[in-house]
């Protein structure tokens, strides 16, 4: 390699101007530290730049260092000082605040739930009592539809009295022979066992002539024991047996609990 | 001390070290900062935080890379362009761009402790216009070859040999 012409080329020169590529300067570095010339030439072209630039320094300080050292003395000693003060009085009012306000949001949100939930409980209540009402209507409608059945003067009223070993039991039927509809007060039965339902029958009496009315399948859980039953029968007597569940074919006579007979016609 | 021992020393905080480096190298920098923002208040503490920032970079520097000083200069002629892109700055200052180092040399009248700066300038100013042309924008503004060449309107591949010749004539006239 001609170290002269490299040297005459100018790269040096850019080189201290810092105008060469990253390889390139790594190139010149190379040669720099095979060649002494090189260096030489190098050294000089940086020391004739350093004098020029510093005559254009129209600077009568002195350019203390003093002034330096303090500032990375101070950025090496106190760095957590310079780290406080960059979060001042604002920032930490601006976090408290938004911690208040999320603390209310949260607080508001669940009051607006509880409040919401007691309209609820409260709404239901309603609900039950309006329900309650409409029942006690319902139940004074019936009382005073039975009541006008029973005041009728057309309607036959027939005690069934009780027979064997259930003479202490009794029945009342009211037969409104215009609507062909007998209603049967049952109040002085005792409750079907589990598994029997008491069979309402017609009778005729010569000869005598059972015909089921049907079976009362909610005896047990009727509040006031009165059933409305269809009768078209030209009914002579009226009996309650009772049977095993689904009812029979013919009373069974050993559980006839009551019996009357029609005295009177309307 | 070898210049390298120093950078080495400089680059593991030693205190000392960069010190003198500081007294070698803040005239220079501090002369081609002024040359970018003219303000000699501005220069002083763009120079300072320069050498802050050195400082504080000291192991990004690598001698594969270049010199030392070209590294700081680097660092010395973005801190002050950058200051002269700054709103505050361009508010304050007239525009620059056709003022060259030669003229702070030509009417330095405060001098007193930089008598070579009398010499310089009094040689400097004789020096062609396109040397001094080439010398402020590859060496005080940072400028490429293919920035310089298209900024004076000379061929690229002429950069290089005509820098040459004219940093030989201002080693002629600096180291004499």
């Amino acid at each position: 390699m001609d170290i002269n012409a490299y040297i005459q080329s100018g790269v040096l020169e850019l080189y201290v101007a810092g105008a060469l590529s990253e390889k390139e300067s790594k190139e010149v570095y190379d040669l720099m530290l095979k060649h002494p010339e090189i260096l030489k030439e190098v050294l000089e072209i940086e020391s004739a730049i350093i004098k020029l630039t510093a005559a254009t320094s129209k600077n009568t300080n002195t350019h203390t260092f003093t002034t330096v050292k303090d500032q990375i003395a101070n950025n090496n000693n106190n760095p957590k000082v310079v780290s406080i003060s960059k979060y001042n009085w604002l920032t930490y009012s601006g976090w408290a605040a938004t911690l208040v306000l999320g603390l209310g949001l949260l607080w508001a949100l669940n009051e607006n739930r509880q409040l919401q939930s007691d309209i609820q409980i409260v709404e239901n209540e309603q609900l039950f009592l309006e329900t309650q009402i409409a029942d006690a209507k319902s139940d004074l409608e019936a009382s005073k539809a039975l009541l006008n059945v029973l005041r009728d003067r057309d309607i036959i009223s027939i005690p069934l009295g009780g027979q064997g070993n259930f003479a202490n039991t009794y029945a009342k039927v009211y037969w409104d022979r215009k609507t062909n509809s007998i209603y049967l007060d049952a109040q002085g039965l005792p409750e079907a066992p589990e598994g029997k339902v008491y069979q309402v029958w017609s009778l005729t009496l010569n000869p005598l002539t059972p015909t089921s009315l049907g079976t009362i399948d909610n005896f047990n859980t009727d509040d006031n024991k009165i059933f409305e039953i269809t009768n078209a029968n030209e009914s002579q007597a009226f009996g309650i047996t009772l049977e095993p569940a689904g009812g029979s074919e013919t009373p069974t006579m050993e559980q006839l609990y009551t019996l009357g007979v029609v005295t009177s016609s309307p | 001390m070898q210049l390298e021992t120093l950078i080495l020393k400089f680059q593991q905080k030693d205190e000392k070290a960069f010190e003198a480096l500081y007294n070698m190298y803040s005239d220079s920098m501090h002369g081609v900062i002024f040359n970018i923002v003219r303000d000699n208040d501005i220069a002083e503490e763009l120079m300072q935080d320069v050498f802050i920032k050195a400082w504080n970079n000291a192991s990004s520097y690598s001698a594969e890379k270049g010199r030392f000083f070209t590294w700081i200069l680097n660092i010395a002629r973005n801190a002050a362009i950058d200051k002269t892109r700054s709103k505050a700055f361009k508010n304050s200052k007239k525009n620059l761009d056709a003022e060259y180092f030669v003229d702070i040399l030509q009417n330095s009248d405060s001098l007193d402790n930089k008598t070579d700066a009398i010499g310089i300038g009094k040689f400097v100013s004789k020096l062609a216009k396109k040397c001094i042309e080439v010398i402020e924008l590859l060496y005080f503004k940072g400028y490429t070859q293919k920035e310089a060449s298209e900024e004076l309107n000379i061929p690229i591949g002429t950069i290089k040999t005509h820098n040459r010749n004219c940093i030989k004539e201002l080693r002629d006239i600096v180291l004499k």
